[in-house]
């Protein structure tokens, strides 16, 4: 599940280009961003999410975290995959 | 007497023009050349390269190439380009919020309701069924943000 500042029509086409079919949550107001400490202001009054990703385990725990250093280098899906396998297992 | 033209400054320039361009169009999307751009870094190799060897002919050989003004213009140009690109994918990238504050391992998760991309309500603890009394099948949620403005 995604979340991004873009409003849902926003991110409705974004979806459609890229054919991504998860759950993809819009946050303008960046109010939930701003909950998990992860906004990012870029100037003119725009304040975006930093990169940033969390596995929750079904308790609502946060099991792991990556909070990237450099905005190119993101978690690979294969990566994430394979903690949750050796978590969840 | 009829020298040559020293086309090789130029062509080195556009090498490294391409290195840098093709990062940004291509190679971005592909996490093998996105995360190290080897790619580019191989082109601005060759390109500087060819900078190389073009700048010095004029100087070497004046009597066959031409260029010893442009040689050099282009050479600062193609470095440009490379100092750009280094830039922004070494300093420029990494100016990124520290995030103290965010969730840790261990911790909760905050929950929160937001809209999807047809606008109806999503809650987080609905979706991992940890709701008191929730009826959803318990499940995991990778929880991604991301910098949008698409």
């Amino acid at each position: 599940m995604a979340v991004s500042v873009d409003p849902p029509a926003v991110t409705r086409q974004h979806l459609a280009k890229t054919g991504w079919t998860y759950t993809f949550l819009a946050d303008p107001e960046a109010r939930v961003i701003h909950r998990y400490d992860l906004q990012h202001d870029v100037g003119g009054g725009k304040v975006i999410s930093r990169p940033a990703e969390f596995l929750i385990d079904p308790t609502g725990t946060v099991r792991w975290v990556d909070l990237t250093e450099d905005l190119r280098v993101r978690t690979r899906p294969e990566t994430v995959l394979g903690i949750f396998d050796r978590l969840s297992g | 007497m009829d020298r040559r033209r020293n086309f090789l400054p130029l062509a080195g320039l556009l090498v490294c023009l391409a290195g840098f361009l093709s990062y940004f169009f291509v190679f971005f999307r592909f996490p093998v050349t996105r995360d190290v751009p080897w790619v580019s870094w191989l082109l601005f190799a060759l390109g500087l390269g060819l900078v190389g060897i073009g700048v010095r002919r004029p100087f070497r050989q004046p009597e066959r190439y031409r260029g010893r003004w442009m040689g050099p213009i282009l050479a600062l140009l193609s470095l440009a380009v490379v100092g750009s690109f280094v830039f922004a994918t070494t300093i420029a990238s990494r100016q990124l919020p520290v995030s103290a504050g965010a969730p840790k391992v261990g911790q909760k998760a905050p929950d929160f309701v937001l809209p999807d991309s047809a606008g109806r309500p999503v809650r987080l603890y609905d979706l991992l069924g940890a709701k008191a009394g929730g009826s959803g099948r318990a499940s995991w949620v990778v929880l991604i943000f991301y910098r949008g403005y698409w």
